[in-house]
């Protein structure tokens, strides 16, 4: 999923394996603890996995109490939690203890949406969904059956449907979230930022964020090393137009305007460079096309950006100062869920060419290189060549998308261009709320002869399915072994600490099942995922027995930055930092980013913005009593000002409605002094719709139900969103 | 005699509420209360702001009005660091605590009676930190004796400024903020 090209001589051998210092005692390993096969262990046991309530995949230790999950806590061996989970993981038991968890597998009885079901056996679901492929395959081609899968979990569908044949898989991750930031630093670095992000932020001297709002996006080892940096009292630069926990942590908070991000980037440019500030040997060194580059900023003065962004000529020169002062160790951070506008791609670039002026990419507190360990991947056999190009990007019309685009398979689910797409297969993503402009993705549906939901709650997406498979919860189930890329090599495993309460199961036991049923059960040469993982493991010197008792894995250390040695090697076309891009001015488009003014909405409007909670991950924690004791609900942010206007005040219930007359459910208000006047913000993932969800049902609203509009980025096509407007419509029932 | 008290660094949380959740399920918090929880205090006007983020919970008073005020004795200032808490078998769930405490620090528990932050003292006998501090993904919580003038609380407050919640209510509070 994240095909970073990485250098030769990082390679670790298995040899140079140490062993982490043995920060906590495990004393168990994994034995079935769990009360359904009646073995039950007395007293407390500790098993270290790691943590599925995000992508983030943090090591921790899992706490079991006479045969009962009782709490987790981080792995302190492991590079990404450093012993310390985020509020999500630790909260990780009730995702266990979920009363609305999808319970045995399930075939729709009625028409497609109404939620009605008849629960079945694996064996009849696996043979019903081994039927249809079947057919889809004869009458349209493998490739008619596409995947969309999120995290590691997914990697053993991927499996099957690739030895099925098919080459359409996609996540939301790469045209609905991070996609555009990996074009713009792979258009100018030749690398992209990768996950985790190799953000130096703990050695950060300065530190900008544009509309990151890294505190609230509770990314475990970011958040960790930001407050570090705050602590070691770096210099924090915070951009948002609203006033987020970064924003009270920082020196200069700007109140942009929403949109006008470019104009701000290129005016801050353009004063490092006018000014000399830029780091001269770096960019004489590696860069390429700067002279030009330089010529074209010279438009983009902070006067001129000053009636785009709303902000102070004096202040955008001021901040560009201040990051020239601490550089190299200064981080402007790429962000991550960075479709905003349609312009993501390029804006991501500006803020990569920002970071190439200061000279932070490959310095320390700026971007370091990240390592991994050597571990092979299982030697499988050679999957069937695909007879079709992918679906999502005909004749390359997203010339720089590296991964495929999930809204482009589901316009061709719609057209049935340029071939017809009939299968789904959906693994952990609730694309309902996942995608934008939900009216399209339910069209999609109906165009298709199956659609398999894998989940482990009654998502909005497995409400609309043909076939539902439940899965275990992380702390069920083994998954693939986490080799991962970051500041030193370490792999971590994810072990089962208690059993599956219901007829849940493991993805891997399924994709296997389902790839037997298929006749493909050649590419299933192992017996169960403890042969497989023990089989990586062993090819890389690596001892399972161990891994299952600490959990974590860590090799030596390796060089991170240039100046510890790291090869200053670029992959992209002139071998150097590309300032100014041909192969961008090849495609038709902007060598150097250019501003675009973001189209402002109907009068009497305001932009909606949305953003993360701490306590939840997307739409998929929302049944988890724990977290949802945290908060229970979204609110809609509100300018105290305009509140105060429309006679509204914090705790009362409204509902949005979108340019589109689309209502929203009704949603509390939260009138603040936080955010600007001309949006307003609120929490992903609430206002569930789904019945199966009891407990998260209808509370709070969902902003993916208002974006019905998007723009799509020429360069990778990624879909902006923050491009819907909203009106506040009065709610008649308060409370 | 140790004082136990705790040294939250405001500057460094973001209100998370991870203190909040490690305390739900270290000690079984029931669903609806928690034992400790997230303030948020803006002042200014857009953009021009000040906000302090700051995890509350009981102060764990050296003049504690709920043990004054309790009519059992249940509510009482344990001889370990001088921690308040309450026996629960020996409780009316006569909400006085709830009425004379001014950080609103206690709830009556599902099973009737009055509960609230222990400092998590069943680790602290252990020799760990509170579950609220040992979890916390920014470290911005220190727990310790106030009275050792080794301890890292007590280098905290002398390196930094710092406030209590409510001194003019003259309960002495044990929780002292970072600024």
């Amino acid at each position: 999923m994240n095909p970073v090209s990485r250098r030769k001589f990082l390679k670790i051998s298995a040899a140079t394996i140490s062993v982490a210092a043995a920060g906590s005692a495990i004393v168990k390993g994994a034995e079935a603890l769990g009360n359904k096969s009646g073995k039950q262990v007395k007293g407390v046991q500790k098993i270290p996995t790691y943590c599925d309530i995000c992508f983030w995949k943090c090591g921790a230790i899992a706490y079991v109490n006479d045969g009962k999950l009782w709490k987790i806590e981080g792995n302190p061996d492991d590079p990404l939690s450093r012993g310390r989970l985020c509020p999500r993981g630790t909260g990780g038991v009730g995702a266990h203890y979920d009363p609305d968890r999808l319970k045995s597998p399930l075939i729709r009885r009625n028409e497609r949406g109404r939620e009605e079901w008849v629960e079945v056996t694996w064996d009849e679901a696996f043979t019903h969904i081994a039927d249809k492929l079947q057919k889809i395959k004869e009458q349209y081609g493998p490739e008619a059956v596409a995947l969309f899968a999120h995290g590691i979990g997914g990697n053993f569908f991927k499996h099957t449907l690739k030895a099925f044949g098919t080459p359409n898989i996609a996540a939301p991750s790469f045209a609905q979230c991070r996609g555009p930031r990996d074009v713009g630093f792979r258009l100018t670095f030749g690398e992209d930022v990768s996950s985790p992000e190799r953000t130096d932020i703990k050695n950060s001297g300065c530190i900008v964020l544009i509309g990151s709002h890294l505190g609230e996006n509770m990314h475990n080892s970011q958040v960790q090393e930001f407050a570090e940096a705050v602590g070691n009292g770096a210099s924090i630069i915070v951009v948002d137009p609203r006033f987020s926990v970064a924003a009270s942590k920082a020196k200069f908070y700007l109140p942009i305007k929403p949109g006008t991000d470019l104009a701000l980037l290129l005016a801050w440019m353009n004063v490092i460079v006018r000014e000399g500030l830029y780091d001269k040997d770096y960019v004489q060194k590696y860069g390429f096309g700067f002279e030009q580059f330089a010529v074209e900023l010279t438009l983009y003065t902070p006067e001129w950006a000053y009636p785009e962004t709303g902000i102070e000529p004096e202040l955008i020169r001021l901040t560009a100062r201040e990051m020239a002062r601490y550089r190299p160790a200064t981080l402007v951070h790429p962000g991550r869920h960075v479709t905003w506008y349609g312009d993501d791609a390029q804006r991501s670039r500006a803020i990569a060419l920002l970071n190439a002026l200061l000279g932070s990419w490959g310095r320390k507190g700026g971007f370091f290189y990240p390592v991994s360990m050597d571990v092979p991947g299982y030697p499988y056999p050679a999957y069937p060549k695909p007879q079709k190009v992918n679906v999502d990007n005909p004749d390359n019309k997203y010339p720089f998308a590296h991964e495929a685009i999930t809204t482009g398979i589901r316009d061709a689910t719609i057209s049935g261009k340029p071939y017809p797409v009939k299968g789904w297969f959906v693994y952990a993503t609730n694309l309902i709320h996942a995608l934008p402009n939900e009216a399209e993705t339910i069209k999609a549906i109906q165009n298709l002869d199956l659609l398999v939901v894998v989940d482990v709650i009654p998502s909005e997406i497995a409400g609309w399915a043909d076939v539902v498979l439940p899965e275990s919860v992380y702390l069920e189930r083994y998954d693939d072994i986490n080799v991962e890329w970051f500041r030193d090599p370490f792999v971590a495993l994810r072990q089962p600490v208690v059993e599956s309460p219901h007829e849940q199961k493991p993805n891997w036991w399924m994709a296997k099942k389902l790839a037997e049923k298929l006749g493909l059960g050649a590419f299933y040469p192992w017996k169960d995922i403890e042969e497989y993982i023990n089989h990586r493991l062993t090819a890389a010197g690596l001892s399972f027995d161990e891994l299952k008792k600490k959990g974590i894995l860590q090799g030596s250390k390796q060089p991170n930055y240039f100046d510890e040695g790291v090869p200053a090697e670029f992959s992209t076309p002139s071998g150097k930092i590309e300032f100014y891009s041909l192969q961008l001015a090849k495609a038709g488009f902007d060598p150097v980013p250019k501003y675009n003014r973001p189209s402002p909405g109907p009068p009497g409007s305001f932009r909606l913005l949305y953003g993360r909670s701490p306590v939840h991950s997307f739409s998929r924690t929302q049944s988890n009593h724990i977290l949802m004791d945290m908060t229970a609900e979204n609110e809609v942010w509100i300018n105290a000002d305009v509140a105060r206007r429309m006679e509204l005040k914090t705790g009362d219930y409204i509902r949005l409605k979108n340019q589109d007359d689309i209502l929203s459910n009704k949603v509390k208000v939260k009138a603040t002094e936080r955010i600007r006047p001309d949006c307003v913000y609120m929490v992903h993932g609430f206002g569930h719709n789904s019945r199966g969800l009891k407990y998260a049902f209808q509370k709070g609203a969902s902003d993916a139900q208002l974006l019905t509009r998007y723009v799509t980025d020429p360069l990778m096509g990624g879909t902006g969103m923050n491009v819907n407007f909203v009106t506040i419509e009065a709610e008649a029932s308060h409370g | 005699m140790a004082r136990f008290g705790m040294v939250i660094d405001s500057a460094k949380c973001v209100g998370c509420m991870d203190c909040v959740v490690a305390c739900k399920t270290e000690n079984g918090v029931p669903e609806g209360f928690n034992r400790d929880w997230i303030e948020y205090e803006v002042q200014g006007k857009y953009p021009s702001l000040h906000m302090e983020i700051r995890s509350e919970r009981c102060n764990h008073c050296n003049n504690p009005p709920c043990v004054y005020c309790c009519p059992t004795g249940a509510s009482h200032v344990h001889d370990l660091g001088g921690v308040v808490l309450i026996t629960h078998n020996v409780c009316i769930g006569c909400k006085a605590c709830i009425a004379s405490c001014p950080y609103d620090a206690r709830f009556i528990h599902s099973d009737g009676y009055a509960d609230k932050c222990t400092f998590c003292i069943h680790r602290v006998e252990k020799g760990l930190d509170p579950a609220c501090v040992s979890v916390c993904p920014t470290r911005c919580m220190s727990f310790g004796d106030l009275e050792d003038p080794n301890s890292e609380v007590t280098r905290l407050l002398q390196s930094r400024n710092h406030h209590a919640l409510m001194p003019e209510a003259g309960t002495k509070p044990c929780i002292l903020y970072l600024v």
